[in-house]
């Protein structure tokens, strides 16, 4: 379903869709070609179909194309993930031909001949080598390059260096980098099913569905079974809190029957619940969207430990149900809590669960942070922000160099 | 009767693309050392830009350096001295600059241990491309110079009012200039020349505007 832009000024005001309106003038006719990896599921195949009908309505014919690989070249990509996230994984000689070569087969089925050509992620980052003279190329990273492993930078460095710029998430995700390096946060669209408004009779439907008392506090997490979003530090700090106060703990995630070790830390999680009858562990299928909006709305309080991450946009989620948030000081959170304004930075499992009976036994502290989150993921965290700063990105690349761009009528 | 302005006031709006220096400070030292020698867009940056960012939290530190020091250093009494930086007083980025590393200097000569920041909140300087575009509202009226004021971004108030100073060097800001010599208002314009901006949130600044509109309406009669 396509939404119109004219659709999100209930939420973010009539001036600020005129001001993408005033931007989309003058980008009219401009062709934009997208290309990423994967058509569905992930973070960037959810938001290119949300924004890509909106840079349309504006004017801009905006494409987006897949690059196609054998399972040799997604292993090679992964482990390039994976380095690039800091784990020590040689990038072999093999490895190099074998993503050289995927490229040059990609090259001669691609059609890359727009004005600006927008490359996600480091799967496609070689076909900068077609980039023709007059046509820009930016690099939009998704991932954690806060440390990544030298080797695997070193492969990708020479390649960035040539596109004109290249997008990050947060701002300690920035490198030394002879281009131009912009902060554009990741964005949550207010009228997705994940976030859209429910009613009460749903949310309790759901919550009851899972066994979940709806008169007691529920405090939740919502993420993969990963250790790098600490789901057994999550259970440690229910723990602290229960000593003190009643309430229920909720790890829902999705399924993990693809992810070996996503099955393995489940197994942990539900090991360590065990004999705990208000620990519920859910796993959910990706599609269920609703039922991940309702758990939210139920939550009293709501976690996302995590010990590193990409953006974390399940902050954000949170926070416009205007939720108080619990969250590791990792990747771009600190962007989206301001602590003790719009939500709580930790560090430890012993502060989460301080600050989890904080928030418990104060109610009126824990709406206050919730309501200021909501406000600043409306002004900061929500798609049209998202499609002004692509906007903006798009006009910057024809004023190079330039600090002040005037742009008159 | 109404006065019509030969001139009508068109409304502009400045948005922005952030852009990542890749500088980063761990305590006040690092801090100040990198404040000295950023283009100077960086620091308007970081002394305007929060006020957009974070338009609903009032009253609330003016500036990034004081929101660090309080929130992250825990360094209260400075972070108290540099949100009391009068942002607003300043013609010159330079000299604000000036300013703001005066009153961390003073703080390092106290020579007190330095406190780092934990991992993942420390300073990271942005720098920023701005884009400055007329919108479509315009008036040649109070009544439509009030009517306009409800319907433009938040954007568009900050660059009128925080933005003109540093943009022309003058001391008074768009709003006020435009009633003063169009429409003869010079109360009205002087009155929105000593609200201290910066100690509003964007949508209490424009409810303050409209009331003092609305009370010139009163005062002079419909016009």
């Amino acid at each position: 379903m396509t939404i119109a832009l004219e659709a999100y000024a209930s939420f973010v005001g009539a001036g600020t869709i005129d001001e993408l309106r005033l931007l989309g003038r003058r980008l009219r006719g401009r062709t934009v070609q997208n290309v990423n990896s994967t058509a569905v599921g992930g973070g960037v195949a959810e938001i290119l179909n949300r924004l890509l009908p909106l840079l349309r309505e504006l004017g801009i014919d905006a494409r987006w194309d897949v690059i196609r690989g054998g399972d040799e070249f997604f292993a090679v990509t992964k482990k390039l993930h994976n380095a690039l996230h800091g784990q020590p994984l040689p990038i072999t000689p093999h490895d190099v031909d074998i993503f050289q070569q995927t490229t040059e087969e990609n090259l001669h089925t691609l059609d890359i001949s727009d004005d600006l050509v927008f490359i996600h992620d480091p799967q496609p980052v070689q076909l900068v080598a077609a980039a023709k003279p007059r046509s820009r190329w930016i690099w939009r990273c998704h991932i954690d390059l806060s440390a990544p492993d030298p080797q695997a930078w070193e492969f990708l460095r020479p390649w960035v260096e040539r596109y004109h710029a290249a997008v990050f998430s947060a701002p300690q995700f920035a490198r030394k980098l002879p281009i131009d390096q912009v902060l554009i946060a990741p964005s949550i669209d207010p009228l997705a099913d994940k976030n859209r408004d429910l009613d009460p009779a749903t949310v309790e439907a759901v919550v009851t569905g899972l066994g979940i008392d709806p008169e007691r506090p529920l405090v939740t997490q919502v993420s993969r079974f990963d250790r790098l979003k600490d789901p057994l530090g999550v259970i440690e700090a229910y723990r602290l809190v229960r000593r003190y106060n009643d309430c229920q703990l909720l790890l829902v995630g999705g399924s993990a029957t693809d992810d070996p070790e996503g099955a393995q830390v489940l197994a942990e999680c539900r090991d360590r619940a065990a004999g705990d009858p208000d620990v519920h562990i859910v796993e959910l299928p990706p599609t269920a969207n609703l039922e991940i909006n309702a758990l939210q709305r139920a939550s009293t309080v709501i976690l996302q430990k995590s010990l590193r991450e990409g953006f974390g946009l399940t902050v954000a989620e949170a926070l416009w149900k205007a939720k108080p948030v619990v969250a590791g000081a990792v990747g771009g959170i600190p962007l989206q809590i301001t602590h003790k304004y719009s939500g709580i930075l930790t560090h430890t499992v012993e502060g989460a669960a301080y600050w989890i009976k904080q928030l418990l036994n104060a109610p009126d502290f824990a709406r206050r942070l919730g309501e200021n989150g909501r406000e600043h993921v409306r002004w900061n965290f929500l798609l049209t922000r998202h499609l002004r700063d692509y906007l903006l990105l798009f006009l910057s690349l024809d004023h190079p160099g330039e600090s002040l761009i005037s742009l008159p009528d | 009767m109404t006065r019509i302005a030969r001139t009508p006031f068109r409304f502009w709006t400045r948005l922005t693309l952030t852009k990542l220096t890749g500088r980063r400070a761990s305590d006040l030292a690092e801090l100040v050392e990198h404040l000295r020698v950023v283009p100077l867009s960086v620091v308007f940056h970081h002394t305007h830009h929060f006020l957009v960012q974070h338009q609903h939290l009032s009253p609330e530190p003016p500036n990034d350096f004081a929101f660090w020091a309080t929130h992250v250093l825990q360094e209260d009494r400075l972070g108290e001295q540099l949100a009391a930086v009068d942002t607003v007083q300043f013609e010159h980025l330079r000299v604000l600059r000036e300013c703001i590393v005066q009153v961390i200097e003073k703080f390092l000569e106290t020579g007190q241990t330095l406190r780092t920041a934990p991992p993942g909140e420390e300073f990271h300087f942005m720098d920023a491309v701005s884009f400055v575009l007329p919108t479509r509202h315009r008036a040649t009226t109070l009544a439509e110079f009030s009517e306009a004021l409800r319907h433009v971004g938040s954007a568009t108030l900050a660059y009128h009012l925080f933005e003109s100073r540093l943009r022309v060097g003058t001391e008074t800001n768009d709003f006020s200039h435009w009633l003063e010599q169009e429409l003869g208002e010079a109360a009205l314009a002087r009155a929105i020349c000593r609200l201290d901006q910066y100690t509003y949130t964007m949508e209490g600044l424009r409810q303050r505007l409209l009331d003092l509109v609305s009370r010139e309406h009163t005062h002079r009669g419909d016009r």
